[in-house]
């Protein structure tokens, strides 16, 4: 219960911080909406090829706005010195990890929220039905991005060029979870259900699981001062 | 000068061992082995390609190993073990994917394909140069060590998952023909073909070793430098 409600004052606290500053998720989002103009120019993008290309260009938008807000993910922290305090009080570590995690998981779900439909929309897809669906998997695959990034992020805290060294270490990690979610989302599209793609939402779910529980229990070494 | 005379000598006799050992190996694969049955001259690259991929996964093994005793114990000779077969691993890994590309050029048609092992091996390579870099961008000595076992652990785990998504996704290698689940090593390579194999495996090994020990002294002369520099307050 302590553990929970550390990791709920933590959370508080970058919620309520990210409110008044509106930094990182301003940015992502327009970042984000920028990819998929980008898209459009590099592509040739019409409604009968869309089906095809969707999942990995929504995925490789939700990569590179999520790598932008976990290279400011500490930033709060880095200022004044607030890590140090923040390492001082009688905080489980874990918590922070959990808390930090979470913050970071909750602003690119907000800006998938809105770049999904826009894709929809902007591209004249026309099948709507298969949104819920595509996002429940996206969901998980950011998961397991959110937990890996954020013990990148706090690794590379201390390092120089830290936000150029963040994906470099990060996305050869993240290859098991890339795949996973555009496989699966691929038979989504193509079948309307997830069907034959089973393994490998296990195999997503397993990536979640092994790496929430090792970013709780190593996280501690992670972060030390 | 005893002690270091000595140390010397000791690294002399591994050196001229592992060179032997090269030797003997290249004698073995070039001329003992008979040419393949179907692929010709061009399979002797087994030889050396089975053997380096061997020496540079003990290499990133004794890397998590090393990382993992590092955040336990916290004592330096452990992050110089993590730290210099990183660098061994890394190099070795490299020289596997050029191998592969020379042997796979007349044999596939193509230099590079995206075939499960090749990929997961380019990866493993990408993930380990990751780990060096980020060593180096860390100023804090003790902070790089910590970072770096971190990832050392992270990356060692994360491989099983890497190879069986990118396993799912394609699959064009060859079945490995030396070590599969199914039978015995020697039931599925004739014997002329296994000796020189495993002569190479041993030759790559003590070259590993004899490396390894070098990068290792090394490591441990820069920290024994810089606590004589602490010391004289320079």
């Amino acid at each position: 219960m302590e553990f929970l409600s550390q990791t709920y004052l933590l959370l508080h606290k970058d919620v309520r911080l990210e409110l008044r500053r509106r930094e990182s998720l301003l940015t992502m989002f327009f970042f984000g909406t920028l990819l998929l103009f980008v898209f459009h120019f590099s592509f040739d993008l019409v409604p009968e090829k869309i089906a095809e290309m969707a999942p990995g260009l929504l995925w490789l938008a939700f990569l590179f706005t999520g790598t932008l807000g976990l290279a400011q993910l500490f930033q709060a922290e880095r200022e004044n010195h607030c890590l140090d305090a923040l390492l001082l009080a009688p905080l489980d570590r874990g918590a922070l990890f959990l808390a930090k995690t979470c913050f970071n998981l909750l602003l690119m779900v907000l800006v998938e929220l809105v770049i999904m439909p826009l894709f929809w929309v902007l591209f004249d897809w026309r099948a709507w039905n298969l949104l819920p669906q595509l996002f429940l998997v996206t969901l998980l695959g950011t998961v397991g991005f959110c937990v890996l990034g954020t013990i990148m992020s706090a690794i590379t805290l201390r390092a120089r060029a830290r936000e150029l060294l963040l994906p470099l270490v990060l996305f050869p990690l993240m290859v098991p979870v890339i795949l996973a979610t555009i496989r699966c989302m691929e038979n989504i599209v193509r079948a309307g259900e997830l069907g034959d793609a089973w393994p490998w939402l296990r195999l997503l779910l397993g990536f979640d699981v092994i790496f929430t529980t090792l970013g709780i229990l190593i996280f501690d070494w992670v972060i030390e001062s | 000068m005893g002690e270091t005379g000595q140390l010397k000598k000791r690294k002399g006799i591994h050196g001229t061992l592992a060179l032997i050992a090269i030797g003997v190996g290249l004698y073995y694969g070039l001329v003992v082995a008979p040419p393949d049955a179907y692929q010709g001259e061009v399979q002797r690259i087994m030889y050396l390609h089975i053997p380096t991929i061997v020496a540079a996964y003990v290499a990133f093994f004794l890397v998590f190993v090393g990382s993992c005793l590092y955040l336990w114990k916290k004592e330096k000779r452990d992050d110089i073990l993590a730290h210099a077969s990183a660098e061994i691993g890394v190099f070795l890994t490299a020289l596997v994917i050029v191998e592969g590309s020379i042997w796979g050029k007349p044999t596939w048609g193509v230099w590079w394909t995206w075939d499960a092992r090749l990929t997961t091996t380019a990866i493993l390579l990408l993930i380990f140069i990751g780990y060096l870099l980020l060593r180096s961008l860390i100023e804090d000595e003790g902070r790089a060590a910590s970072a770096a076992a971190v990832l050392g652990i992270i990356g060692a785990l994360d491989i099983p998952l890497i190879h069986m998504s990118v396993y799912w996704w394609r699959t064009l290698h060859q079945p490995p023909s030396i070590f599969r689940p199914d039978k015995a090593p020697w039931e599925n390579i004739a014997w002329p073909l296994l000796i020189p194999l495993i002569v190479n495996i041993v030759a790559f090994l003590i070259l590993f070793f004899y490396l390894l020990s070098l990068r290792y002294r090394l490591g441990e002369m820069r920290e024994a430098i810089k606590t004589r520099r602490l010391e004289r307050g320079i």
